[in-house]
């Protein structure tokens, strides 16, 4: 099939048109919005997607809407931007320089201090908005952990966010009603691959199997929250690139009773509704994945495929037994997730293949399954370690069937096999429990660095064991910010 | 009568909260680049200590874009900028290197990506010694003090501390902390005629950039002008760590001849600039059964890091800071700045004094624990009275002691008896989840230890039109100083709000200021400011007088209008007319702290104008499998005097709050034995989120309190203060931890409190329990 192809991308920015010839895979848009548009309220303020001074909004069309997404202009390429709509902070002030609802409650509701951070917490609540007009307290604290404030202690923020929340301010909202945007952007649909110097985009997932055999060495960029630090943190050159979070082909979810397909570019939060519903374990640490604008950007093919040891999903899929279908030119292969990971920065994966996407088994009857993520700091951390336990017992109240797997405890995300061998076949007691313990250290040697020490990974580990144990005789073994069930039934 | 909008005493806006959230406010980096303008860069050592043995920069000054490299040879003044002039800190190093990350040269580009890929290409070699990293090491080594020590003494420690019922000995290590500004340093630098600069810095101390930026050029300050609009945040730390940056940029920018901007990205900047000061605690502390205290003696050890920079005042306050609101009838304390290879700890809120105070705060939970007491119950039998027990380690007496009517409203109104009730019944109960609360109370002292930095001037004029432009030495970081000013200066000439611009802080408007720091920013500058509106109402009033009513006219600035008497004026009628009759329509106004002097060879003196109050009850719940915890409620009662803007000072109160608790609980400075700051972004140092403020969050200013003294419209200070309420989450979760032993033993623990910490400190206990 011969494509058309075009050197151009084309995107709407605020009310503008924008066409870039010849532009590099590496550029960002937070510098193509201060120094190249002079867009300034956009900040910098920390260049690796953790700070959200730079957050605007994302449009794209899915299924012939224009939907909306905060996501972090400094670990944005520009490339990964064809047929969207960019809105930077700059396009909520109306005509005559009339606040938006939200600016307007963060100023009467003194939300801002030194005001460096303000633009990108007002567009993080517009994002919220923009998706749900009526939010709680828990739903704005969960859109705002992107954004860092070190001024106001967030009071007068959620202040702000809770007043709008409670008026109707949001109803007749511009980027609400449809718009000519959706006609330009319907119209530069063209189905045409991009192809410049330094990066292609492909016209659809064929395409890219096609251009990544004749790459192999391409760097693949799907939400770019990891390759933007190579860039902006490491200097590397990621040329040649191939932008692919476009592709639809590789964001189908499919919800059977078998379990869930989850197409490898599919972003955390688009994901969110079909993975928790199957398994509700999963929501709170899902939750707990970046912050906002990370789970906007990042994908679940990308969390597997950098091969991270402290990635958030594997530890809860290798457990959940979840299978990655890897393709290579027309070739599909199928292979169990927790085969994946080799060593430290070595995957199963040929040159010139790339994940597809993620099948992970729906829970059995009778099966339980828990993830527990442990970080400094309870949201936007990475993990110092994460474990995640799936079990099943016979008739007889014994262990029937068992997989645990945890990050952070060593070079790959790894399954505790010798833990798992010590329950398989016994009581599910206390006594099996601790019995299980002293396990933890034939399969696993962590390291100490700036997140935990060592030894604190090993007795987490073990004590993540008593606790799924003990969440299973029904006894609270964990925090909860949203329902704090130590603070009920005191009088 | 007209109303009129910017009355003292209301909650107005920040000045620039429209301009905040429509992105429209400027910050260094948002000005209009000149044509032509070039890029810096620093290049950084790797290797924290020992010296270059080889050095070669071709690479550098090859790369794409690159203009050229400077080096210490290139300095046409002197290679330093200590802010202290103890001349041991270079701008570039000259072979000696004394932390990870210390400059060596700066690159020059066409573009900042070119300057900064270009920095990378240095090739150094290094003959590389052993690094010296924390206050232990420091002090094992022998290594030196970076400034001279202090020693304070009240009555005699050592023969109360032999007579005492009960002793106890301990120590504590307190963690460091990032300001972690939003806005990272950045200068830009204009180059004019002569041996002129046009400096843009974000900077607490506008006059201090331009006294380096005089001294690394060899020119006079008057060639030198320093402006800043506004900064992104600031926390101390622009108080002395621009000055690097803004010298390099005016050297690039005098030696070339081009604008230069430096802006290092947030890892240089976390890694290449000062924090706040760790501490060591030492102390053996002499109580009766009741737990009054009668002696302590307290040896405070900091890292200070490479150099002196403001370690010297840091350490001091430190020392103030001991006593919080007790009576120590014996005591001594000593100060140990200890040099480190480490960078140059610097200024942070509170400036050593949440270390002391955390510190003094721990003597009392150790007591506490000890006697089987709330510490709440030994906290308020070492408080201080109005009669005997009134006297500091430093023998200034509290006069203006609020802190037993704060405690015992916060105590009534966050219902904390029957809470403590709850939780001790709760912690019985539950297996997993523990629960504390406790209730820690704040005295801060003001005014810069630094008698001759207690100073201000500003500079007022009135327009033709009756608009008024204020300018005075104070920075905008933030904390609502200009927004402060400008209620004064509304209501002193009872016109709205409006009509008052304040503009950027530039040392050629008021010359010689000091930092704004210390949390004297308002009361210092406002007073200035009401200085000069006094002088100008003093001109309008006697030419009304003389014009429109008589000598025995009431005269009254009211709703922008001026009353004479039976008759009435426009405010701008009045001014313009003033104005015909050539009456002069601007004044320079200036201010002094009165009362205040400090002798530091003695360890005598009043070094405070006055103590600012606070009081805070946390509660928490810590996992005890996993260390992790939450904090669930907090309540604040707070005094700032009679408040000049009760929204902007509440503001402070919880942002300071937030931040203590990011300094006492996740925020970890982690160094590698290598001497490397491995946490120097926010994907590694993680400071406080929306979702870890408490859910409740009560805080209420204590509307009833006023300054004793003559400070502006009797408010109190605020930027500080709070920070240290924080240390109620410390405490609460040390109960928590304790309740694993049955409270009967002091968890001790250490800061940052991380769910590490937690967790050690958990299995202390149950070890503990298990050796019976």
């Amino acid at each position: 099939m011969i494509l058309k192809s075009r050197t151009e991308i084309r995107f709407v920015l605020n009310d503008k048109k924008i066409s870039l010839n010849n532009v590099g895979a590496d550029k960002t848009l937070l510098d193509f919005l201060r120094l190249e548009k002079n867009l300034t309220g956009t900040k910098e303020g920390c260049a690796e997607g953790d700070c959200g001074a730079c957050t605007v909004l994302v449009g794209k069309l899915i299924a012939g809407k224009l939907r909306y997404m905060a996501i972090n202009a400094c670990i944005r390429f520009i490339g990964s931007l064809d047929n969207c709509h960019v809105v930077s902070v700059e396009h909520l002030t109306g005509k005559g320089g009339a606040l938006h609802p939200i600016q307007q409650a963060m100023v009467t509701n003194h939300g801002s201090q030194c005001g460096f951070c303000t633009p990108g917490f007002v567009m993080s609540l517009y994002g919220l908005f923009l998706s749900n007009p009526n939010p709680d307290v828990f739903e704005i604290e969960k859109a705002l952990q992107g954004n860092l404030c070190r001024c106001t202690g967030y009071e007068p923020i959620i202040n702000a966010a809770l007043e709008v929340a409670a008026s109707n301010a949001m109803n007749e909202d511009a980027l609400l009603a449809p718009s000519e945007i959706t006609d330009i952007l319907q119209g530069w649909n063209d189905g045409s691959r991009v192809e410049t110097d330094s990066f292609s985009i492909p016209a659809n997932l064929d395409d890219f199997a096609d251009l990544l055999q004749q790459k192999p060495d391409a760097t693949i960029i799907a939400g770019s929250t990891d390759v933007g630090l190579w860039v902006t943190k490491h200097f590397h050159d990621i040329a040649p690139a191939i932008f692919i979070a476009h592709l639809d082909e590789l964001a189908e979810i499919s919800v059977t009773p078998e379990g869930v397909v989850l197409g490898a570019c599919l972003p955390y939060t688009t994901a969110f509704e079909a993975v928790t519903k199957t398994f509700p374990a999963l929501s709170n640490f899902w939750n707990r994945i970046g912050g906002e604008q990370v789970r906007n950007m990042g994908t679940i093919g990308g969390n597997i495929a950098n091969g991270s040891p402290i990635g958030d999903l594997p530890p809860a899929f290798i457990a959940l037994d979840a299978k990655l279908t890897l393709r290579k030119g027309n070739e599909t292969r199928d292979l169990p997730l927790e085969d994946f990971f080799i060593a430290y920065g070595k995957q199963n994966l040929q040159p010139g293949e790339f994940v597809q996407s993620l099948f992970v088994p729906a829970l059995q009857d009778g099966e339980k399954f828990e993830v527990y993520k442990i970080s400094k700091r309870r949201d936007e951390d990475i993990s110092a370690l994460c474990g995640a336990f799936k079990i099943s017992l016979d008739g007889e109240g014994k262990v029937e069937t068992c997989r645990i797997a945890f990050g952070g405890m060593a070079a790959t995300p790894l399954r505790a096999s010798s833990v798992e061998q010590a329950l398989l076949g016994s009581e599910w007691n206390e006594a099996t429990i601790e019995n299980a313990l002293a396990s933890f250290e034939n399969d696993y040697t962590p390291l100490g660095d700036w997140r935990a020490s060592a030894e604190y990974r090993m007795n987490v580990a073990k004590n993540l064991l008593r606790r799924f144990y003990l969440e299973t005789t029904g006894e609270v073994a964990q925090l909860s910010r949203s329902h704090p069930t130590h603070m009920e039934g005191v009088a | 009568m007209n109303e009129f909008k910017g009355a003292v005493h209301t909650s107005i806006p920040h000045d620039s909260g429209h301009k905040h959230v429509s992105g429209s406010a400027e910050y260094i980096d948002d000005i209009p680049e000149p044509a032509g303008m070039l890029h810096l860069y620093f290049g950084l050592s790797e290797v924290a200590n020992g010296s270059i043995t080889e050095i070669k920069l071709e690479a550098v000054a090859e790369a794409k874009g690159v203009v050229a490299v400077l080096t210490a040879a290139d300095i046409p003044g002197v290679n330093d900028v200590s802010p202290t002039g103890r001349d041991d800190e270079p701008v570039f190093s000259e072979g000696k290197i004394e932390f990870y990350g210390q400059p060596i040269f700066a690159v020059l580009a066409q573009t900042r990506d070119e300057a900064r890929s270009a920095a990378k290409l240095a090739e150094i070699t290094y003959d590389k010694q052993t690094p010296v990293i924390d206050v232990k090491s420091a002090m094992e080594a022998d290594y030196p003090h970076v400034t001279e020590p202090l020693t304070l003494k009240y009555g005699d420690a050592k023969s109360a501390l032999s007579k005492a019922e009960h002793n106890i000995k301990g120590e504590m290590e307190i963690g460091g902390q990032d300001h972690f500004y939003l806005e990272g340093h950045i200068a830009m630098v204009i180059p004019g005629e002569d041996d002129d600069v046009l400096v843009y810095s974000s900077t607490q101390h506008p006059s201090e950039v331009q006294h380096m930026v005089a001294h690394v050029l060899d020119v006079p300050s008057n060639a030198v002008t320093v402006n800043i609009r506004r900064m992104g945040g600031g926390f101390g730390g622009k108080e002395t760590q621009s000055n690097a940056f803004a010298v390099v940029a005016a050297l690039a920018a005098k030696k070339y001849g081009r604008a230069v901007k430096i802006r290092p990205d947030r890892d240089d900047d976390m890694i290449a600039t000062g924090k706040r000061h760790d501490f060591l605690a030492q102390y053996e502390v002499g109580f009766d059964e009741n737990g009054v205290i009668s002696a302590l003696d307290a040896v405070l050890a900091a890292r200070c890091g490479y150099s002196s920079d403001l370690s010297g005042p840091v350490t001091d306050r430190a020392l103030f800071h001991v006593d919080n609101c007790y009576f120590l009838p014996n005591v001594k304390l000593q100060s140990r700045p200890m040099k480190t290879n480490t960078v140059s700890n610097t200024a942070f809120r509170g400036f050593g004094g949440p270390q002391g105070m955390i510190a003094g705060e721990r003597v009392i939970e150790e007591i506490a624990y000890a006697l089987g007491k709330d510490p709440l119950e030994i906290r308020k039998a070492n408080f201080y009275d109005d009669v005997a027990r009134c006297v500091t380690p430093y023998h200034q007496i509290v006069e203006d002691n609020i802190i037993h009517r704060l405690v015992d409203e916060l105590e009534q109104s966050a219902d904390y008896q029957k809470r403590r009730e709850e939780i001790l019944k709760f912690n019985q109960s539950s297996k997993i989840i523990k629960r504390g609360i406790a209730l820690t109370p704040v005295k801060f002292g003001i005014s810069f230890t630094a008698t001759w930095y207690n100073q201000a001037s500003a500079l007022l004029h009135v327009y033709r039109d009756g608009s008024i432009q204020i300018n005075h030495g104070g920075t905008e970081m933030g904390q609502g100083l200009n927004t402060k000013v400008a209620q004064i200066v509304a209501d002193g000439f009872g016109v709205d709000m409006s009509r008052i611009k304040i503009t950027a802080t530039n040392t050629s408007k008021v010359p010689n200021t000091s930092a704004t720091a210390a949390s004297s920013g308002t009361d210092l500058n406002a007073m200035a400011a009401l200085d000069a509106v006094e002088q100008i109402k003093q001109r309008l009033t006697d030419f009304a007088k003389a014009v429109i009513g008589n000598a025995n006219d009431q005269i009254e600035f009211f709703g922008n209008e001026v009353h004479i008497g039976q008759h009435k004026i426009s405010f701008a009628d009045l001014v313009n007319r003033a104005y015909m009759a050539r009456i002069h329509l601007s004044a320079t106004g200036f201010y002094k702290t009165p009362k205040i002097h400090w002798d530091r060879e003695k360890g005598t003196g009043r070094p405070f104008f006055y103590f600012s109050y606070g009081a805070s009850v946390s509660e928490v719940a810590i996992d005890t499998l996993t260390g992790e915890y939450q904090v669930d409620r907090v309540d604040i009662l707070h005094d700032v005097g009679k408040s000049l803007n009760p929204a902007i000072d509440k503001g402070q109160v919880e942002g300071g709050f937030i931040q203590g608790m990011g300094w006492l609980t996740t925020e970890e400075l982690w160094w590698d034995n290598d001497g490397r700051l491995r946490t120097h972004a926010p994907s590694t140092y993680k400071i406080p989120l929306a979702s870890d403020r408490p859910l409740v969050f009560n805080v209420t200013l204590a509307e009833w309190s006023q300054n004793k003294e003559r400070t502006i419209r009797r408010s109190k200070a605020v930027g500080e203060p709070p920070f240290m309420l924080a240390m109620s989450v410390l405490e609460a979760l040390s109960m928590a931890v304790a309740s694993v032993a049955d409270y009967k033993t002091c968890p001790k623990l250490d800061t940052p409190a991380t769910p590490e910490r937690i967790l050690k400190a958990v299995e202390r206990m149950r070890n503990q329990v298990s050796n019976g």
